[in-house]
């Protein structure tokens, strides 16, 4: 399953750390960050939830920017 | 600007004040040196108070190395050198650095978003009330919508009501407007341009060509090119390179002087590492290359060319050989008229308006043919008792003559030997009126106008060998391959011996540059899957081919492809440019850092200097011209 997410980030290197901390969220398969379009395309593995995972990705994000956000 | 730009633009400016009349305070020593040192730490605090505590956040959550780490190095160890005014003025010019990044990137992506924005936002929904404005989203199928001159047609639909002319420019690239009557296919993002028209629609908005073209846009800078991979992964080990290189600064040189007897320099040592924590900062090289092919896409999808990846920037730019499809990319996928050759005495324009006039109701592409040649009117009351028989031809009664247009089975059934005739390339039907052969008509599936000058460009722009696959007889095929200047055909193929031939060409030309295919996307969507770069042509309001391909030509204009490989390679160029800009001036100022020759100033000024300049080359991608 992929979803689309808006994200907020300021700088490209943070987007590029961000998109590092959702691909390492358990649960997701892939996930690519669109710096110019501030959007996050998820790959999500067969049996998870999405919305559980997204809750994870999101404080795993929160760690490595404090400024970064996913818009759920 | 947002609001936490001005924010951020009030505190630089606040913080500038108080640099500015500490510097002048501490020149002309008017106050006491530690009043002025105490005016530069507000000054600092002002400006970087944000980036001290992300910087102790990042050491408590265990993120040591990133920006504001070291930014909140660079600029402690400057105070603890003493130097106040250094540290103030390097947070402060890291700030304005990072304020002209946000905001030149949020402008380019403003620029690029509005240069393909064609999504409209209000639909004039007609219901039995009349006509109210509402979301294009909430109108289901089905509907009605009222389109008035100048307005975006917010909906693929058809058109029921009213003719008009319409601008397909935004959807297709395509400058010349077409004609809409009632039954004909219009597609949202297209500009309503003389007339009102009422619009039947038939998809719904997230399926409608805009929001489709708009949601591949702005997909593809998700699948990222070669090299916007390796420089993210360079940019990884950059930052932490540079700062052992930092380390190594500060302690090597010292030691060094320390055991050679001399001064161990402590303090100069230390403020040139500083200055290399500085330059550390990856941003320039990160931005460069994604911005570059954000701009190439947006460039692109505005001439009616989608590039759903920047992967296939690369891959097209590289491509060496272009396989072909027939029917609707060389040619025209029309028949037109070649030649009318009566029998029997009649004058050949009369007897091809007879013919046309028998075949008014058909939808045969030859029938089509010929009406378009005659030019008769869709409607004719002098016609009667028609018959179409599938596989033959049709008969009708016109003006009182019995008139039969079909292929030589008709004729014989009517008792008419037909003479041998023909050239390759063309396709014969003949014409009988009364019982008696009255003409021939050849047609042909005409080779694109452009189609030559479009191969001819592609040759000379370095591709190696040009293929067409098609499933028809040698000598159609060989003729039209022959008119468009194609190396190699292939013909009477199945559609299902697409794939394999593909397979045989890749084989024969080895491994090295890309295969490209370019078809329609309807009958040969392995083929286009296949290849390294799949091209559906004249795709606007086809699914499959828009799903199918990699590259999407909006429509059936050959002259796209050329345009298309020069806009990979330009923006590929460009994208180069930056990476050598970038790694080139952060390079030197290493070096001049290290030697003494830059402070960190001129390193805060270099690295956002490249990054404002990576920033500005990079739009130029959007601009790039056929």
């Amino acid at each position: 399953m992929t979803k689309i997410y808006n994200v907020e980030v300021d700088c490209p290197n943070c987007a590029v750390k961000m998109e590092d901390a959702v691909k390492g969220t358990p649960g997701v398969a892939d996930a690519a960050l669109n710096f110019m379009t501030l959007r996050l395309k998820v790959d999500f593995e067969e049996d998870a939830d999405p919305k559980k995972v997204m809750k994870d990705a999101l404080k795993r994000v929160r760690k490595v920017d404090s400024d970064c956000d996913i818009i759920l | 600007m947002t609001r936490k730009q001005k924010k951020t633009l009030i505190r630089i400016i606040i913080s500038a004040v108080l640099f500015a009349s500490a510097l002048a305070l501490k020149l002309t020593g008017v106050l006491n040196e530690w009043i002025c040192a105490a005016l530069f730490v507000v000054s600092y605090l002002t400006v970087g108070y944000d980036i001290l505590i992300k910087a102790v956040k990042g050491i408590v959550k265990g993120q040591l190395v990133d920006e504001n780490f070291l930014m909140a190095v660079a600029s402690a160890g400057a105070m603890a050198l003493r130097d106040f005014a250094e540290a103030a003025a390097v947070m402060l010019f890291y700030q304005i650095g990072e304020l002209f990044q946000s905001v030149a990137v949020g402008k380019s992506r403003r620029s690029i978003a509005a240069l393909i924005d064609i999504r409209p936002d209000v639909a004039n929904l007609v219901t039995g009330d009349g006509v109210t404005e509402v979301d294009p989203a909430e109108v289901e199928i089905g509907s009605s919508i009222l389109v008035n001159p100048g307005e975006r047609i917010p909906l693929d639909g058809v058109i029921t009501d009213g003719s008009t002319t319409i601008d397909t420019c935004a959807v297709t690239g395509e400058s010349v407007p077409r004609d809409g009557a009632p039954g004909d296919e219009v597609y949202s993002g297209c500009v309503n341009l003389t007339g009102a028209i009422r619009v039947r629609t038939t998809k719904g908005f997230g399926e409608s060509t805009a929001s489709r073209i708009l949601e591949l846009v702005e997909e593809s800078g998700m699948r990222k090119s070669r090299s916007e991979a390796l420089i993210t992964r360079f940019a990884r080990i950059y930052t932490p390179v540079v700062c052992i290189l930092a380390l190594l600064l500060a302690s090597f040189p010292p030691i060094f002087l320390k055991l050679t007897g001399g001064d161990p320099a402590l303090g100069t040592y230390l403020k040139r590492a500083l200055t290399f924590l500085v330059i550390s900062c990856p941003c320039a090289l990160v931005i460069s290359v994604p911005l570059t092919f954000f701009g190439g896409v947006g460039c692109a999808s505005r001439n009616g060319i989608l590039i759903k990846g920047s992967n296939f920037f690369e891959a097209l730019a590289e491509t060496k050989y272009f396989v072909f499809d027939k029917t609707g990319t060389l040619t025209e996928g029309r028949f037109r008229v070649t030649e009318t050759e009566p029998f029997g005495g009649f004058d050949p324009a009369d007897v091809l308006s007879l013919a046309a006039r028998a075949e008014f109701g058909t939808r045969h592409p030859v029938g089509i043919g010929i009406r378009e040649a005659a030019g008769v009117p869709k409607d004719d009351p002098s016609v009667s008792d028609l018959t179409e028989k599938p596989g033959f031809g049709v008969t009708a009664t016109v003006d009182g003559m019995r008139v039969s247009v079909g292929n030589p089975k008709l004729m014989k059934a009517e008792g008419i030997e037909v003479p041998e005739r023909g050239r390759a390339g063309e396709t014969n039907v003949w014409v009988s009126v009364d019982g008696a052969l009255a003409a021939r008509i050849a047609l042909a599936d005409a080779v694109k106008d452009r189609a030559a000058e479009a191969i001819g460009k592609l040759r000379s722009s370095g591709v190696e060998k040009t293929y067409m696959l098609t499933g028809d007889r040698r000598e159609t095929a060989e003729k039209v391959a022959a008119d468009a200047g194609i190396d190699r055909v292939k013909s009477d193929l199945l559609p299902s011996d697409k794939l394999e031939e593909f397979e045989r060409i890749k084989e024969t030309n080895g491994s090295k540059g890309k295969y490209a295919y370019v078809g329609d996307g309807i009958n040969d969507a392995p083929v286009l899957a296949l290849a390294d770069v799949g091209i559906a042509m004249g795709a606007m309001g086809t699914d499959a081919a828009i799903e199918a391909a990699d590259v999407v030509l909006m429509d059936d204009d050959v002259m796209k492809l050329p345009l298309a490989l020069r806009i990979a390679r330009r923006t590929l160029a460009i994208s180069k440019e930056n990476i050598a800009i970038a790694l080139l001036v952060k390079l030197v100022c290493l070096v001049l850092g290290a030697l003494g020759f830059a402070g960190m100033w001129l390193a805060i000024f270099a690295d956002v200097g490249v990054m404002v300049l990576a920033v500005l080359n990079s739009t130029r991608s959007m601009r790039i011209k056929g």
